[in-house]
Parts: C-alpha cells; structure tokens; sequence
C-alpha cells in the first residue's frame, strides 16, 4: 500500500499569529513526510495546533516559515487563487458537520469541486460523481436531497465528493466527530477501504480510539510533534463494527 | 465556473429565498415602473403640444428681413424694405422644396361695421396663404388670384371678427366692412382656430390680398415676411437652404457679406415649446430614478445578508476549489438576476400604469428607448449594487467561513 512517493513534505513548518499584541506561535517548527498510500491520523488536544496543521496541510493557509511540498509543489510562495486551484486538484475535504450544500442532491454535491475544474464538461461531471457515490455504498441514494438524509449518508455524500477530483490526499477533520459509534465505525470501514484501494488519507482527531486503524499516527502538543509512530498492527474497523452490540430501537 | 453554472447556482439561491428576493424586486419593479410612467406622460404631453402647433403646419417658413443677430445696434426689421416682389418672384421661378409661397403684409387697426367695430390685425396674403397654414374657409369662399392681380377689395374674416361685427347673427358673407376707412367685402369666413399656445385669439384676424393691403392701405412696394411651406417637415431644412441661396443671388450678397434676411422654421418654434416639456419631464424622471437608487441600495442590503447568511457555502466553495473571482462572480450574477427580472416587471408594470394613465385622460406615450434605458440602468444597479456584496464573499477566509456558525 505505503509507496516511495512522497505526497506531503513538511520542513520545519511554523505559524505564527498575532493576537493583540501577544504572538501566538501555534506550529513551533513541524517536519514530516507522507508517502503514498499511507492512512495517517493526526492526533491532538485543543490548543494543540492540530487544526492549524489541517490548515496547512489543506492549502487554505501558507506557513510563516519552513516550507510545505503537496505532492511536490512548494505552497508556501502560492496566490490565494493558485492555492484554491490546487486544493481543486490535489485535496479532497471532509469536514465534521458534512457542510453539504442544503436542497441539493447528493450528485449535485458530489459535483461540486469539479464545477471549479473547466476541463470537466457537464456529462463527465455527472459520471464522475455518480462513479464516487458508488464507491461510499449510495449508488442507490444519487438524487436524494442533502437534508432527506441520515448523518451517516451525509458523510458518505461527503467523502464521495472529497473523492471525485481523484485527490492525492484525502483530509478529514474529525469526520466521524458528528455520528453515533456503529456509523461512526461504517465511516472508519470506508476509509479502511479507501486506504486499501492505495488512497492517502490523513485524519485529523482527538479520539484515540481511531489510531488503531490507521497506519500511521502523529501526536501533536503544543505546535511540535510529540510521536509518530507507525502502527504495526491495523485493527479492521469491519471486525470492530460486527462486534457492536445490535441497536435496540 | 462556466456562466451557465453561475447563472444555474444563482436561480437557486433565488428560488430558495423567494419572498425575500421577490422583496428586494420589489424596488426596481417601484423604480423602473415610475420611471416608464413618468416617461411616458413627459413624452405624451410633449406629443400633444407638438400635435397643436402641427395643426398651425409644421412645414411653415417665415422669411423676416433683416439679420437675426447683429453686433451693435440692431434695426427694426419691420423698417426694413428688403423683402421685395423681385424676392418673391425669384422664390417662384427656382423654388423646389418650397410648395406655397404667399408675401406677408400686415397691419394693425380697428375694423367697423355699421355700429360695431373691433381692433384686429389686417393680413395682407397670397391665395396660397390658406394652403400654407392649412385653414380652409368654411363658409363663402377664398379670394382669388383674379382679386390678387386687381387689388380688388375683398377679405375672408375670423371667427372673432364676425362674433364682434355681426353680433346679431346676421350672414358676414358678401357684407361690407371697413378697416381704416378702406371698404373690404368679406367673401369667405374662416374656420375657428382657436386660441394659440401662447394665448393669442387665431381667429381675431382679416386676411385680405396682399396686393389690396400694399397699394390701397399703406402704400408700400415691400413686404413685412414672406410666408413658405417646405414640401414636408423633414424638408424643412432643405429648403430654408434653397430659400437662403435663392434670396442671397437675388439680393446680390456678396460671400462675406451677412443675409439681410432671415428664415424662421415652425419647426424651431415648436423645439421651443418641447424643450420646456422636456425641462419637466426630466425633473420627473430624475425623481423616479431615485426611487431606483433606493432600490439599488434595498438590493445591496439583501445581498449582504445573503452572503453573511452563505459563509458556510462560502467556505465551502473555496476549500473545494472556488477562487475568488468564482465567488464574486456567483454574487454579482444573483444581485444582476435579481434587478433585471425586477426590471422586467417593472417594464409591465410600468407599461399597464401608463395605460391607467391614458384611461384617466393624461396624453401618454412610451418612448421605446425609455424601456431599454430602464434595462441597462437595471443591469447597472445589479452590478454596482451586488459588487461590493460580492466583494465581501470574495475575501473571506475559507477557514474562518467553513467553521462559521
């Protein structure tokens, strides 16, 4: 699965800011490489800079020093338009609230990031969309509306459209942080699945839990990088939700 | 994003808020309709003054000796004795975009009939006079060329004229009248006119042949004016030019030297009138486009909460890979959406308005121009109005938008 290509290179990345007259250093100088293939969770406290690492990591902030490489290409120096052109290209999101657009169905949201892509013609934005929801299991649910459906489906909508640009990285910020345990764990088999289909995936938590079915985990405190381990023994997330004691409703 | 995308993203958004859009329509439709109908009655009352001096003919000449202008001291035209039979013959052999031709005398006095008498004006004309200003004779009939070459003693009267001098309803026609002691027989009674718009009484008037009234009257071989009528109104210009050539060789005016006459159009007259219609219909226009810019402002409002409201979509957008120019452009469609459909109301409503108008008796007229004017000023309000609503969706913060609660 892991390959010698690096996705995300990382080289002493700080971010400060300033509040009032205070500076507030929220990355003290983070250093990593993600290769291919990896299924990352990044792990954290509040206060711990996770966030602003997603930021980076997603392209919608450029560090105040160090220097980042998203699949070779230093963003750093980037436009803010050259920046949306490459979170268009390289990176699909997934946020915690799905923030799927409201009365609009699931095809349409899928779409959505390829609007932004002119080489995409109106047909082929179509298929695209409808190949991704069939990957997330909603082959059957293309035109049910964003608000006719569960929590679990709104996820997946999402993660289908984090997929249909083809990204290098998927980011999900604490994307099963709105669901109930059995989706939650539905959610991780997806991601599983999607890491075995050789994706790159990193995952921003602050559930311990969710390290355990990842490859790899970097703890962060304080802006630095406290460990990062690899995780030798991937629990499966499918076993883990067959366990689950049957909801009785 | 392509244009149709934005312009499918903006429908919706449209369709989602429909009360609240159709609200901030509302304005333009105020806006735009006031404007057609205040239009529209500026432009039918200018009509309908245009209509009164057409009836006085609006291809009517006048040639007054003298210069119009002349630095210094300025003579009295009516002095002046360069309009002369040689003039008027020159004009009838070479005229081509004249068609009638009749020397004007006048003179003022007081014309008596047996007890009674009256103050008027004597107008000494041609047989063509009646063609030139389109006033037929009602009753009895014109005087004839016959009368012109013999200076017989004849005269047609106003409807004034006869009220005053027959009081008793007797039949004017064939009845002897005098004006300064000269005997004229009234052949033909002309038909009423009116007063004028500048409150003259049209029919306090004798016309008699100019011939008459310059050798047995007052005695002079000139003329005060010589009346034209160009062949139509556009013409007009063509033919004061021909006039002025014609008169110029015939006067022997040398290329430096001034005219010694002058060329009135009723056309000018009547740009006279119109630009004080025009003066009002402004003010009521300006008005109305006011109510236009409160619309606008209305628009910006609403646009305002709408992106407030669209953060998190905002947000959403530019993390999946809307630029800033997709943002703004996404606004600015809405907000142009939304003033040209109102627009497009405001047109119909404007248009069904001047027709209530009309039915309440005020003279209207929907100039065509005044609806495209209405179009471009909407696409103007939704784009200077929906801009810096639009500029405001354009710099968010992605990461600030998509946690917006």
């Amino acid at each position: 699965m892991k390959t010698d290509k690096v996705v995300i290179e990382l080289r002493d990345v700080r971010r400060d800011f300033i509040v009032g007259e205070e500076t507030v250093h929220a990355l003290r100088g983070v250093s990593f490489k993600i290769h291919e293939g990896e299924f990352v969770t990044i792990m954290g406290t509040s206060g711990s800079g996770k966030s602003t690492l997603l930021n980076q990591l997603g392209c919608l902030d450029t560090p105040t020093s160090g220097e980042y490489f998203l699949d070779g290409t230093p963003v750093r120096k980037m436009s803010k338009s050259q920046r949306a052109k490459l979170r268009n290209r390289k990176i699909g999101f997934v946020f915690q609230n799905y923030n799927l657009l409201p009365k609009t169905t699931a095809v349409e949201n899928v779409e959505l990031p390829l609007m932004y892509n002119t080489k995409y013609n109106a047909r082929q934005r179509r298929e695209a969309a409808i190949k991704a929801l069939q990957a997330v299991g909603l082959g059957d649910r293309l035109e049910h509306k964003s608000n006719q459906m569960s929590g679990g489906q709104m996820q997946r909508v999402a993660i289908a459209r984090a997929l249909v640009n083809d990204p290098a990285v998927i980011l999900a910020d604490e994307a099963t942080g709105n669901l109930d345990t059995r989706t939650s764990f539905e959610m991780l088999v997806l991601f599983q699945k999607l890491h075995a289909e050789g994706r790159t995936i990193i995952f921003v938590t602050h559930n311990p839990e969710i390290a355990q079915y990842s490859s790899r985990n970097i703890m962060l405190r304080d802006g630095k990088i406290r460990e990062d381990t690899e995780n030798p023994n991937i629990l499966s997330a499918a076993e883990a939700l067959d366990k689950l004691p049957v909801q009785q409703d | 994003m392509s244009i149709l995308n934005l312009f499918k993203v903006a429908l919706r958004a449209i369709a989602a808020n429909k009360f609240r859009s159709f609200l901030s329509m509302l304005g333009i439709i105020i806006g735009v309709a006031a404007v057609i109908i205040m239009m529209a009655i500026g432009q039918g009352s200018k009509e309908s003054v245009r209509q009164n001096i057409q009836q006085m003919g609006t291809n009517v000449l006048t040639i007054r000796p003298g210069a119009e202008r002349r630095g210094g001291v300025r003579r009295d035209p009516s002095e002046m004795q360069t309009l002369k039979p040689a003039d008027f013959e020159a004009i009838m052999k070479e005229k081509k975009f004249v068609t009638y031709v009749s020397p004007e005398v006048t003179a003022s006095g007081q014309a008596i009939y047996g007890a009674n008498n009256t103050t008027t004006s004597l107008y000494g004309e041609s047989v063509e006079y009646f063609d030139i200003k389109q006033w037929p004779v009602v009753r009895g009939e014109e005087f004839t060329d016959e009368d012109i070459r013999k200076s017989a003693k004849v005269c047609v009267v106003g409807k004034t004229i006869v009220d005053e001098l027959f009081p008793d309803g007797t039949d004017p026609v064939g009845k002897m009248i005098r004006f300064k002691s000269i005997p004229f027989r009234i052949v033909g009674v002309l038909k009423p006119k009116g007063y004028n718009n500048w409150g003259m009484d049209q029919d306090n008037v004798i016309v008699a042949p100019y011939t008459t009234v310059m050798k047995r009257l007052l005695a002079q071989t000139f003329y005060s004016n010589i009346v034209c009528s160009a062949i139509t109104e556009e013409m007009s210009q063509d033919a004061i030019d021909e006039l002025t050539q014609i008169l110029r060789t015939s006067h022997k005016l040398k290329d430096d030297q001034e005219n010694d006459f002058t060329i009135r159009s009723q056309q000018e007259m009547m740009e006279t009138m119109t630009s004080t219609m025009d003066t009002i219909t402004i003010i009521l226009v300006v008005a109305a486009a006011f109510s236009l810019l409160v619309a606008g402002i209305g628009i910006m409002n609403i646009m305002l909460v709408s992106v407030t409201e669209r953060t998190k979509e905002i947000g959403l957008r530019m993390s999946v890979g809307a630029r800033g120019l997709d943002i703004s452009n996404q606004f600015l469609i809405e907000s142009i959406m939304i003033s040209i459909t109102g627009g497009i109301i405001g047109v119909i409503v404007g248009w069904l308005g001047t027709y209530v108008c009309t039915a309440f008796g005020l003279p209207t007229s929907i100039p065509l121009w005044s609806i495209v004017v209405s179009f471009l000023v909407c696409t103007l309000i939704g784009v200077g109005f929906g801009y810096f609503p639009a500029q405001k969706a354009a710099n968010m913060d992605p990461i600030e938008a998509i946690r917006y609660e």
